[in-house]
């Protein structure tokens, strides 16, 4: 009966293990190196090659010793994973980026509980390798982690496809519900610490963890996607981290890996939930949030003097304008509308007008949504203002002009105590000279408040679909 | 919470007794700890323009996971197919978010452009 776990498994060579383990801790350097270079648009492309190579180098690293029968198979799940990655990061629409990050966030949380599964079942049989309560437990939290990662993501693509239908379900007791899984789960990952004889408390595990995941996502509103976007990215992260515990000896290229990815997430769910004002536990469990700028609800408000506007009557309008300031939201990509914005602002700064646009931080459905949508039609990015910049531009802009966005420039976040989205920081477009909506129509944004930016006396509104609306305004633009 | 603490340095130490693995443990949770902390760091530097490419690099490289799954698939003794079969599907679940997740973002990342 051996009773020594050794530290380095006896098939391997002691100098073969040390050698991945300086490629580990090279690849670890690669990847801080890499999100480092990511933080400037300059050297952003270089950062993801360099992640890219640390990735490549750990797999040859970890390759270099295996047996002739596992080749096959480690050589074919490769190609196969490989090639459907890659078809999918090819082929994807720039629009439906934030569903695609979605999916392969659920993709490495599950690959995390794969791997504890097949390694429980290898330890579980192998007595020279026993599961030690770290071991055990860390088995525990990376299938909850993982398998929360994997539905939660599943959901949050779901809604974000579209199949899925986007207001916050909520029902009375759901946070109970929740707690109530977390601990049994949390508590079931201690007790495989104690006894990891009983194989199906992983599966109790994974079975609570996954209806938790939907739980926890389904109670999200289209408008509080990047938070729980960001979140989920968080998880997967940590569920990769947990998964270089369960290892013997413990992976280091995956704790390094996973706890640099998991503080990521945390940081960017921290500032969506700033740019909100609002707590994450509110964005997780206050449920506002239907789907806001599809137009679905179409509540008119004819007892309002609402000043409307057609594309010829803005295109005079713009003649001559000096600068012109653009909001874009949730609207633009929806209706597709990136490519007929990029004509206004190619025909505005041939005009003499300068263009820029001022982006919200939770505008669209994931963290950088617009930036990327507005980069793909080749926008400049240093004509994209965040609020601090965007804000006192308002002051000196004639024309203001709000694209399928709605409660990140409502006015009453600044004033209104009784609103919703009262302390969120917007954007001031009420201090330009005249506000365009560019809307389909005056349903409310995603906490159901009323927008008083609307009836405001210097907004005229330009219904239609924003795509539709901007192609008419281009067209405008070019016949007057 | 002390004598939970007090618990688990008691499991711990029952573990170090068989496999001298308190030490090595304590050493790797330093590097997490560490490691969590300079994540924080470097993060809070990334412009806001970035997130998405951030998001779907930092996406890629939980991916390492991959190691995780090599490391079990090689390691497995020969004929025990359940184990092959779990090993093998997250092979290819952690590649489909290396590849796709490192390659989307370097197709984003091709559009940002300065005039």
């Amino acid at each position: 009966m051996p009773t020594l776990a050794t530290v380095v498994t006896p098939a391997i060579p002691l100098w073969v293990s040390l050698i991945q383990d300086i490629a580990y801790l090279v690849a670890a350097i690669l990847f801080i190196f890499g999100i480092k270079q990511l933080s400037s648009p300059r050297t952003a492309r270089r950062g993801n090659m360099t992640a890219g190579v640390g990735m490549l180098l750990a797999i040859i690293a970890t390759l270099y010793i295996q047996n002739a029968m596992s080749v096959v198979w480690i050589i074919s799940a490769m190609i196969i994973g490989s090639a459907i990655g890659a078809v999918l990061a090819i082929r994807i629409q720039m629009t439906a980026m934030p569903q695609l990050v979605a999916l392969f966030n659920g993709f490495g949380g599950l690959a995390s509980v794969l791997v504890v599964g097949s390694e429980y079942l290898r330890r579980s049989h192998d007595t020279s390798l026993p599961i030690t309560f770290d071991q055990g437990l860390t088995m525990g939290l990376s299938v909850l982690i993982g398998c929360v990662t994997f539905t939660g993501s599943m959901v949050a693509y779901g809604k974000l496809q579209g199949v899925i239908a986007g207001r916050p379900r909520q029902w009375r007791g759901q946070l109970i519900g929740n707690a109530l899984m977390f601990g049994i789960s949390f508590a079931a990952s201690i007790w495989i610490g104690w006894d990891n004889t009983v194989g199906w408390t992983l599966l109790v595990i994974a079975a609570l963890s996954s209806v938790l995941g939907v739980t926890l996502t389904i109670a999200i509103g289209g408008a509080d996607m990047p938070v729980m976007v960001a979140l989920l990215n968080s998880y997967s992260g940590m569920a990769a981290c947990a998964t270089g515990f369960i290892l013997d000896p413990p992976n280091k290229a995956l704790i390094v890996s996973g706890a640099l990815v998991g503080a990521s997430g945390i940081i960017l769910t921290s500032i969506m939930c700033k740019a909100m004002n609002r707590s994450l536990a509110n964005v997780l469990f206050g449920g506002v949030g239907t789907d806001d700028s599809t137009g679905s609800g179409s509540t008119e408000h004819e007892s309002r003097p609402v000043r409307s506007v057609d594309a010829e009557e803005l295109a005079m309008m713009l003649d001559g304008v000096r600068k012109v300031i653009i909001v874009p939201g949730y609207g633009m990509a929806v209706a597709q509308a990136q490519h007929a914005v990029r004509d206004l602002f190619h025909i505005l700064e041939k005009a003499g007008t300068e263009v820029y646009f001022g982006i919200h931080p939770v505008a669209g459905r994931m963290p950088g949504h617009m930036n990327v949508l507005l980069a793909e039609v080749d926008i400049p990015y240093d004509r994209l203002l965040d609020l601090e910049q965007c804000n006192p531009e308002f002051e000196t802009a004639e024309i203001a002009m709000v694209l399928g966005a709605n409660d990140v420039v409502n006015p009453a976040a600044r004033h209104d105590k009784s609103s919703p989205i009262y302390g969120m920081p917007i954007l001031n477009v009420d201090k330009a000279q005249t506000v365009i909506v560019c809307k389909r129509s005056l349903a409310a944004g995603y906490a159901g408040v009323e927008n008083e930016l609307f009836v405001a006396p210097n907004t005229l509104m330009f219904f239609g679909d924003a795509k539709k609306s901007m192609s008419d305004l281009c067209k405008a633009l070019t016949e007057q | 919470m002390i004598a939970g603490l007090n618990a688990i340095s008691m499991v711990l130490a029952q573990d170090s007794v068989q496999s001298s693995r308190a030490p090595l443990l304590i050493a790797v949770v330093f590097i997490l700890v560490l490691a969590s902390l300079y994540g924080f760091e470097i993060i809070t530097k990334v412009p806001a323009t970035l997130h998405t490419p951030l998001m779907s690099g930092s996406n890629a490289i939980s991916g390492i996971t991959i190691i995780g799954a090599l490391i079990c698939i090689i390691h497995m003794e020969p004929g025990s197919p359940f184990i092959t079969i779990l090993g093998f599907l997250a092979i290819v679940f952690a590649m489909i978010n290396v590849v796709g997740g490192f390659l989307v973002t370097d197709r984003m990342l091709q559009m940002f452009k300065r005039k």
